[in-house]
This record gives C-alpha cells, sequence and structure tokens, in this order.
C-alpha cells in the first residue's frame, strides 16, 4: 500500500501484523537452515536449538492470530487491507507447521547420531532440503516484495521438490534393501525427507496465499504433483 | 499570562479577575437596562389604565328615580278609547312633570323654577313609562311605580359631584320666623358661629352671604332654608321649600347644611340640589350599575347615550374586515409563496406589498370615498364599506405574515409529502398550510388589532355621523367603537366625559375578547413538527 | 484456513440472482445545478428486487443522482436533467408522464425521518388517499394496517393509532416514513442516508426491515457507511466526483475492486 490510511493507527497495527509475519518468516527460515545443518554434520547441539527456537514461532504466530482478529473487530478492513489480514493468517500458519517439521527434523538427528550413517545418503537428503529452503526463501522475498511472478514461480517450481523425494525415496528403499544396518539409519531419513517435501509443500501453500493477496484471485489450477512412488495415486492430503 | 501559580484548573490571576468582573457588569448592565425599559413600558401602561379607569369610573353606576305616576288619559292628553299609535304618541312627561310640582310647590310658581324642576328628569326619562303603558294600555288611570331616568347633572349631583355637602348638627333649638319667602330663623345656641368664623368675621357680626361663599342652608320643620345673612346665632333668608310650621325644633330636629362649593362656581343652583335632596330623602332615588350604556345606542343626552350601536357597528365592519381580507391574504400569500414564479413582475409586486403595509390609514379613506361611495355607489356610512376599506388597509400585513409562516415551514414537511406522491398544490393545502397555521392568526390579530382601533378612513367614508339605530345589516348605517369615541370626547356635558372613557373600555375589551378567541383558535390549531 | 474457506468467503453474500433483470436503467445522465457540472455520464442498471447501494465521498452525486429516479431534482430551480432515466423501458423524463403518478411508483424516505405532524393513521392514509388505492373506510384501514406491519411497526403502535406520529422515538418515526411509502404500493424505493440519525440497535432493525423488503421492492440505498452498504445491499456502485467510478456485487466491490479508486475509498486511504 503506497497510500496512508487516514487514520495512521490503522497503517500501524496492519504494518504491526505484517512485520510480524516476515519476522515470523524470518525465524522459520532459520529453523529450517539449522535442521539442515544439524542433519548434514549430525550436530546435537544445533539440532537441540532448533528444538527450542520452535516455541518462539508457535509463540509469534499466536501474537499474529490475535492482532488479525483484533484488527478485523476493530478495524473493519476492507479489500487488500482484508486480504492482507486473511494473507497474514494463513502464511503465520503455514510457517508454524514449517517450525514443527524443522523441529521434527531435529529431533530425528538426535535419534539417529550413534546409528551408523552413510554420507552419500545424507548428501540426499541435504539436497532436497536445500531446494526446499531455497522455495521457502523465495517465497517469503515475494511476501516481502508483494511479487506476483515470484510466488508464481515457486509455486510451479513445487514439482521439483516432488520428483526430488520419489527418487530420494527409491534410494532410500535401495539402501535399505541393500543392507538391513542402514534400516533405522534411512527410515529416520526418510521421514525426514519427507519432512522436508511438506515443508516445500507449505512454501506452495504461502506462495498461492502471496498471490490471491495480490491479485484478489484465488489459484484455482491443480497444483502440479508428481507422487509416482506409489503404484496408485492417493488422494491429496494437504494440511 | 499567570502571574501566579494557580492551584487547580481556573485562572485567578488578578487581570482575570478584572475580566470576569468587567463581564458581570456588562450582564447586570444589560439586564437592568431590559428590567428598566420594561418598568418604564409598564409605567406608562399603568398610567393609561389608571387614567381610564378614574375618567369613567363615575359611569359605572347610574342613579334614578324611582316614582309612583298616576296615570290619566286627560294626563296623557288622550281621548275615552285611544288607539296603539295614539297611545304610543302622548306625552307621558305629564304625568311625571305633574307629579314633580306636586312635591314640591313652591316650584311651579314662575316658569323658570319649573323648566328648573322638569331639566332633574331626562328627556328620555318617561321612556319607561312609556314603554309600561305602550305595553298594557290598562293601566291608564291607574298609578304606576315605575323607574325615571334622572338627567346627568342630577345624576352626578348624586355621585357627589357637584358639591360636597356638610351637614351639622344642630346644638340649640331654632325657631323660625315664617314659613315661606324670606324669614329669619333665631336659635337659642351660637349654631352660626363657625360660619363667622370660617369667614373671618367678627364674633358679633353680620355677614352677608354671597354666591361666592358656600352656601348655607338650613333644613326644618319639614322645609330648607337658603342663608343670605348670617349672625352667630341668627340667620336670615329665604325658603326654598317651605315650612310646615314656624314651631321651634329642638336641637337634633333641625340642621345646618353646608355646601361647600360656592353656587357662583357651580351649573347647578341650591335650589336644585335641595329638591334632590328632599327626592333622597323621600327615598326615590336608587342607585345601580348602568347596563343601559350596554343597551342603548346614541344620543344627544348624556345620560341616555349607550355604545350599543357602536359595537354592532364594530362587529359587523370587523366581520367584514375578516371575512374579505383573511382568504384573499392568505390565498395571495400561498400563491406569491409556493406557486408564483421568479421574475421581475413578481418581485415588483412584493415590494409593493411590502410598500401598501406601510402606507397612512387615510389613504385607504379616500380611496374608499373615490372608488366605493363615488364610483360604485355604496351606501356611505355603511359597515360594508367600512369593512372593505379595513380590508384593504389590514390585507398586506396579513399578506405579509402568512408568507413568513409559510416560509417557516420546514422543506422537509414538502419533500415527504411529495415523496409520498401528492402533487405540488395538495402538498401545500394539506401540509403546509395547516402547520403554518398559527403565524396566519398571529398575523391576522395584529392586523385586525389594527383596524379595529382606525378611526381616519372611516371617518372619509362617512361613519362620523350621528346615528341612534343599532346597524341592522352591513348595508345600513352605522358607526365604530373608535369613532364614537371621537365624537364623545368632543362633547361639552358631564355625563359624556365618563362616558367617553368607558367606550375605550369597551373598546378595549372588544378587542381582547377578538384577540382572545384568535389565540385560542391558533393554539387549537398548533402542531409540532 | 485454507483455500476452500477463501473461496467461499468470496461467494458466501452472493445471492442475486444472475443475469438480474434491470429495473431501473439510466444512460449518459448528466445533472446541471446551474452552471455546476454535478453528474457526468452517468449510465448504471438497478437490478429489480434486491438492494443497490450507492457509496462514495461528500458531494460525489450520488444523492443527486438518487433524485433524478423520483424526479425530485424538478423542484430544485436550476436544476437540469439530461439523457435517459427508464423504468420498466418506460423514460421518466417523458414530459407527458405525470410526475406525481411517478413519485407513487418510486417512493423515498429521507435522511431525517420526517412523519407528518398528524396521526400516525393518517401518516400512512394519506398517501392512498391522495392516490384513490381504497375505495372504502375499511379498505384504507387495511392498507394502513398492512403497511405498518411490513415494516415492522404494527405491533408497537397498534393500539395507539391516534396520537401523533411525531411523539415516537427516531427509529419508529422512519419505519413509519418507511410503512409510509409502502402504503401507495411503489415498485421502487429510493433511500437517502435512512440511518443516519438512528443508534444502531435503531439501524439495524431498519436494515432487517430492508433486507425482508427486497422480496417484493426494489431498492436503491444511499449511504455514508460502507459497512452498512457492504451488509445491506447485493449490487454497489461507487461515485467520485460525479462519475460512476464502478459498478459490481457487493462482495466483489468489498474484497477486490477493480478501480484504483474504488480501492482507496473503501479502505480509507483518501475521504
Amino acid at each position: 500500500m503506497t497510500d496512508r490510511h487516514i487514520v495512521t493507527a490503522f497503517d500501524e497495527e496492519l504494518q504491526h501484523v505484517i512485520r510480524a509475519v516476515a519476522e515470523c518468516g524470518g525465524l522459520s527460515e532459520e529453523l529450517v537452515s539449522k535442521a539442515i545443518i544439524a542433519l548434514t554434520r549430525l550436530d546435537i547441539d544445533v539440532a537441540q536449538a532448533v528444538i527450542n527456537d520452535d516455541k518462539r514461532v508457535d509463540e509469534l504466530q499466536r501474537e499474529i492470530e490475535a492482532m488479525a482478529i483484533s484488527l478485523i473487530a476493530r478495524r473493519q478492513p476492507m479489500a487488500a487491507d482484508l486480504r492482507e489480514v486473511v494473507a497474514a493468517f494463513r502464511i503465520a500458519s503455514d510457517l508454524e507447521r514449517v517450525g514443527d517439521l524443522a523441529k521434527n527434523i531435529a529431533k530425528r538427528v538426535i535419534a539417529i547420531q550413534d546409528q551408523f550413517h552413510s554420507q552419500q545418503v545424507v548428501h540426499g537428503v541435504e539436497h532436497i532440503a536445500e531446494l526446499a529452503l531455497a522455495q521457502l526463501k523465495n517465497v517469503l522475498d515475494a511476501y516481502a516484495s508483494r511479487d506476483v511472478r515470484a510466488a508464481d514461480e515457486v509455486w510451479s517450481r513445487d514439482e521439483e521438490i516432488d520428483a526430488l523425494y520419489t527418487s530420494l525415496f527409491r534410494e532410500l528403499l535401495t539402501y535399505m534393501m541393500e543392507d538391513p544396518r542402514n534400516i533405522t539409519f534411512c527410515a529416520h531419513l526418510l521421514f525426514c525427507a519427507k519432512n522436508v517435501e511438506r515443508i516445500g509443500d507449505h512454501a506452495t501453500n504461502i506462495a498461492e496465499t502471496v498471490h490471491y493477496l495480490v491479485t484478489g484471485e484465488a489459484m484455482t489450477e491443480e497444483r502440479p504433483k508428481q507422487s509416482s512412488v506409489l503404484a496408485f495415486d492417493l488422494p491429496q492430503t494437504d494440511d | 499570562m499567570t502571574d501566579v501559580a494557580a492551584p487547580g484548573i481556573f485562572d485567578t490571576s488578578p487581570a482575570a479577575k478584572r475580566r470576569i468582573a468587567k463581564r458581570y457588569r456588562a450582564e447586570v448592565r444589560l439586564r437592568l437596562a431590559g428590567i428598566g425599559a420594561i418598568a418604564f413600558a409598564f409605567c406608562f401602561l399603568v398610567l393609561l389604565i389608571t387614567d381610564i379607569l378614574t375618567k369613567a369610573w363615575p359611569g359605572f353606576t347610574e342613579n334614578e328615580l324611582t316614582l309612583e305616576v298616576p296615570v290619566s288619559a286627560e294626563t296623557l292628553g288622550l281621548g275615552p278609547n285611544p288607539d296603539q299609535a295614539q297611545i304610543a304618541g302622548a306625552d307621558f312627561m305629564a304625568p311625571i312633570r305633574q307629579l314633580l310640582v306636586s312635591y314640591f310647590p313652591g316650584a311651579a310658581d314662575d316658569r323658570r323654577s319649573r323648566t328648573r324642576l322638569f331639566q332633574i328628569i331626562s328627556r328620555g326619562g318617561a321612556d319607561p313609562l312609556r314603554d309600561r303603558i305602550v305595553a298594557d294600555p290598562s293601566l291608564i288611570g291607574t298609578t304606576v311605580k315605575v323607574p325615571v331616568y334622572l338627567n346627568d347633572d342630577a345624576d352626578y349631583f348624586y355621585k357627589g359631584y357637584v358639591t360636597p355637602i356638610r351637614t351639622t348638627a344642630s346644638a340649640g333649638s331654632a325657631t323660625p320666623s315664617g314659613t315661606s319667602g324670606t324669614i329669619t330663623l333665631t336659635s337659642t345656641a351660637q349654631d352660626f358661629l363657625p360660619v363667622l368664623t370660617g369667614a373671618g368675621a367678627l364674633r358679633d357680626a353680620t355677614l352677608p352671604l354671597t354666591d361666592k361663599a358656600p352656601s348655607r342652608l338650613v333644613s326644618i320643620n319639614g322645609g330648607v332654608l337658603k342663608a343670605t345673612e348670617v349672625s352667630a346665632d341668627r340667620i336670615s333668608g329665604e325658603v326654598l321649600i317651605p315650612l310646615t310650621s314656624t314651631s321651634m325644633a329642638a336641637p337634633g330636629d333641625w340642621k345646618i347644611l353646608t355646601l361647600e362649593q360656592p353656587q357662583g362656581d357651580r351649573k347647578m343652583s341650591d335650589r336644585e340640589v335641595v329638591w334632590l335632596l328632599a327626592l333622597k330623602d323621600k327615598g326615590f332615588v336608587s342607585s345601580g350599575i348602568s347596563w343601559r350604556f350596554l343597551s342603548s345606542g346614541d344620543s344627544r343626552e348624556a345620560e341616555l347615550a349607550g355604545i350599543k350601536g357602536a359595537l354592532v357597528g364594530s362587529a359587523l365592519t370587523m366581520l367584514i374586515t375578516l371575512l374579505l381580507s383573511l382568504p384573499i391574504g392568505v390565498g395571495a400569500a400561498i400563491y406569491l409563496e409556493e406557486f408564483a414564479p421568479k421574475n421581475r413582475f413578481v418581485d415588483v409586486i412584493e415590494v409593493n406589498i411590502n410598500n401598501l403595509a406601510a402606507v397612512p390609514s387615510i389613504v385607504f379613506g379616500l380611496l374608499g370615498l373615490a372608488v366605493f361611495l363615488g364610483f360604485f355607489g355604496l351606501p356611505r356610512s355603511a359597515p360594508l364599506v367600512g369593512g372593505l376599506v379595513l380590508a384593504l388597509l389590514v390585507l398586506p400585513t396579513i399578506i405579509i405574515a402568512s408568507r413568513a409562516a409559510l416560509n417557516a415551514v420546514p422543506p422537509s414537511i414538502r419533500e415527504a409529502a411529495l415523496g409520498v406522491g401528492a402533487s405540488h398544490q395538495q402538498a401545500v393545502l394539506h401540509h403546509v398550510l395547516p402547520l403554518a397555521m398559527p403565524g396566519i392568526f398571529t398575523g391576522t390579530i395584529i392586523g385586525m388589532a389594527h383596524a379595529l382601533g382606525e378611526t381616519a378612513p372611516l371617518l372619509l367614508i362617512g361613519m362620523v355621523a350621528f346615528i341612534v339605530d343599532t346597524p341592522t345589516s352591513a348595508t345600513s348605517a352605522a358607526t365604530v367603537l373608535p369613532v364614537q369615541v371621537f365624537l364623545w370626547s368632543d362633547l361639552p356635558e358631564i355625563g359624556f366625559r365618563a362616558k367617553t372613557s368607558m367606550a375605550i373600555i369597551v373598546l378595549l375589551v372588544f378587542l381582547f375578547a377578538m384577540n382572545g378567541l384568535a389565540i385560542f383558535l391558533r393554539s387549537r390549531f398548533e402542531k409540532r413538527w | 484456513m485454507d483455500m476452500s474457506i477463501a473461496k467461499a468467503s468470496v461467494v458466501a453474500a452472493e445471492t442475486a440472482p444472475a443475469g438480474p433483470v434491470m429495473k431501473v436503467i439510466a444512460e449518459d445522465v448528466d445533472v446541471f445545478y446551474g452552471d455546476k457540472h454535478a453528474l457526468k455520464s452517468v449510465s448504471i442498471g438497478v437490478p429489480e428486487r434486491s438492494v443497490t447501494a450507492f457509496i462514495g465521498p461528500s458531494g460525489c452525486g450520488k444523492s443527486t443522482f438518487l433524485r433524478c429516479i423520483n424526479r425530485m431534482n424538478d423542484t430544485i430551480a436550476g436544476c437540469r436533467v439530461i439523457g435517459s432515466v427508464t423504468i420498466d423501458g418506460q423514460d421518466i423524463y417523458d414530459p407527458s408522464l405525470d410526475v406525481v403518478e411517478l413519485r407513487a411508483r418510486v417512493g423515498m424516505v429521507f435522511q431525517k425521518p420526517n412523519p407528518f405532524p398528524k396521526t400516525i393513521f393518517e401518516n400512512v392514509a394519506y398517501g392512498p388517499r391522495i392516490h384513490g388505492l381504497a375505495r372504502s373506510k375499511v379498505e384504507l384501514e387495511e392498507i394502513v394496517m398492512t403497511s405498518l406491519g411490513k415494516a415492522g411497526l404494527l405491533e408497537e403502535v397498534k393500539d395507539r393509532l391516534t396520537e401523533p406520529g411525531t411523539g415516537l422515538s427516531g427509529g419508529q418515526q422512519q419505519r413509519l416514513c418507511i410503512a409510509r411509502a409502502i402504503a401507495v404500493s411503489p415498485d421502487v424505493i429510493l433511500m437517502d442516508e435512512p440511518c443516519s440519525s438512528l443508534d444502531p440497535i435503531a439501524t439495524a432493525r431498519i436494515e432487517e426491515l430492508i433486507d425482508e423488503l427486497r422480496a417484493n421492492y426494489t431498492i436503491i440505498i444511499v449511504t455514508h457507511s460502507m459497512q452498512q452498504a457492504a451488509r445491506v445491499s447485493q449490487t454497489t456502485a461507487f461515485f467520485h466526483l460525479g462519475i460512476l467510478v464502478e459498478q459490481g456485487s457487493t462482495s466483489q466491490i468489498f474484497t477486490n475492486p477493480h478501480d484504483r479508486r474504488t480501492q482507496d475509498y473503501i479502505t480509507g486511504r483518501f475521504g
């Protein structure tokens, strides 16, 4: 919004919410980044830090919700302002889930630290995780600059992550079949990979929200999905 | 601004205090000015009302005689079987005069005193007798007890306006020397000493009394003596009413009357005073509220003059004024306010209406004279013409007030009416006009009050004539209250002075009644929006 | 929260039928007050049996346009209306049309309640009486009772019909004015800021009444309150500086207006 609201308090409150969402986004990004580091280095301390810091994300999300509701009740925002508030709601929710997913990854890191592990496999997970992190980063940038094109791009690149997940899934299965000692480790890694894939999905959610925020129209097309890991298509299970 | 740190929120610096004091003084001055103005106006009002009431006071009551008059056909000058017309035309004063002469035989001696005696009775004093006999001719030959109207001088004497009368009790016994003519009265005591001392004469002097001194009368033995010469214990003078005897009267059986106003200074002679006193002693005189004032028309005789003619004339004229000016005025106002196109021509009309409100009223009289009497040939002095002239006079006031009232109706009412599908005319007649009614009534009250008191234009159209009969229609000759006041105020008789003020009171009462009615009607119409 | 809820909120309040019949159609309407060009080339269609709201800042011409529809502008000296306004296809500025009859077909409720200073019964009966809608006293009474009932006022006043209309509370007076407008069986009801002088509860009652009335009447409401326009109407038109800027379904206007000026006005970015 380039113009200022006649009532300055309105603008201040709206900006406060938007900044809180940005802060939440930054925190989530950081959590995901740290979770990846913890996973690749198998660093317990970093993992523990992630688990602790997730609380802050949850807190922020609750704060954002409360502020948004208060804004709606007291200021009756219309049109673009209303979309801003709704977007803040939804993005904060997605970010909170992202934080939880990062925390889950960190927990698994702690769980597998004593296990036998293969660096090569971890590498694969690291790759997909980097991608997901990049998606998250880009979409949060798109939100900050209200860039529809960037958001749409993030939205379409979800395909890539899904493809990567599929191949990683096969790879891990192969490892597990090869050497039974790998099973525990790979099983955990599978879950981590799944979490990462879901982080990607949340980034895509945020992209859809940003699209709606800027254009006022919901994205109606089906998300391009690739889940050919299974012989049949499961029904979509978005959070 | 503050010289001292002020506790609380009020500025208590000396400058502030001076400001406040100055403001209070200004307010007090304004209030005093207002009260002063009202008090000033009120003083004049009180003065005016007091003046009117004191002048009218003598007229509120009137004295009349109640006599038992023997009525015979020959006294009336009628034949054996008179018809109605003959009876009505008979001389009814004759029996009354005969009766008076029988009371005061001494008066019949010379023509002058007889005239004086008969003058006590009003010219119309025999009217009640006439009415009675005409209504019941069988009373001829009987004695009829009937009211007889007094002349205004006699009436005023009884009210005490001619001369104050002082009665002195007697100390000694008095003996008259004769019963009529010039006689001497001797008292055993010095009853007449105060007269001498009052006049500054010596105690043993004999004082001649002139017309310039208060008259001294002695009432003794059923007669009255007027003193022309006074000593301490003796008077001599002229007998005004013959005595019955020359026997000595004991103290208390005779009295001395002093007429403080010297005979030379008054219109009524001592003789007449004595006659009137005698009539009163005989018990013939009664006093009552002068209702006749309201039921009689105008007359040359002050005592007979009444306001009825003028009252009816005013009522008729006002009625015609109202019937003409109200519909035309309100109609014009509605048209000008609601329907007239807004152009130069209509502006000119509006300006001229305002000007007409300021035109001197006598101009309307000239207009009436030239147009209504001259061109149309309407009857002079008729309420119809008076009403027409006054309607023209009052019309501008009503139009202006009505327009203001119509203007004051809030446009929201008009809009509401139009919004519901009323035409402009319906909106005005059904909604705006009823709401403007209080204002229209106020304008009408002002106009009609103005018209009621207008004299000048009505004089020009002839309503200044002497009209005796009560007007019966709008085209019969009439006069109106203010003109009547004007006419009476010019006449010399003492009776007319009080009647003028009484007429003013009637005029004011009429005005209040008219206004009261209008205010009542206005409050019935008053609605709040 | 997810997309489906967002989608639902966009379509939730949408009750105007698709492809509605236009009751009032204005084409290229210009209005001049003397030399002042108050309305510029306004073209709009008002769908029947629904509520259309006119919004816009002060002086934008929405009230002026409203008053064109029942030709109340005729009463203002120096006001000229150019262009065509038709109701059910009939040109209302046709010289042969009786304005008074038009105003019986197009009723009006004003900003400040203005009941006649007569009895409550008389207030409602006046219109039917002058238009000859009742053949007998009984019929007239029926019309009055029905109108008061439709306006939601009957219960409150049925035993004081002979009391003056001005003795009612503000909200009741406004409902009385609505009853008065309904009594002449109009097709269209125009409301010029009907709630601006009422308290919130009275306002809510009137809004409820408007919602009930739209089943049978075409209602056009001018309002300063965007929230009221959002609550009450199915179609909204935004006026600014004498121009019709945008018109559309109420939910679309208030969630995603097409024109930047509409957006700025609705979000309070300019007065």
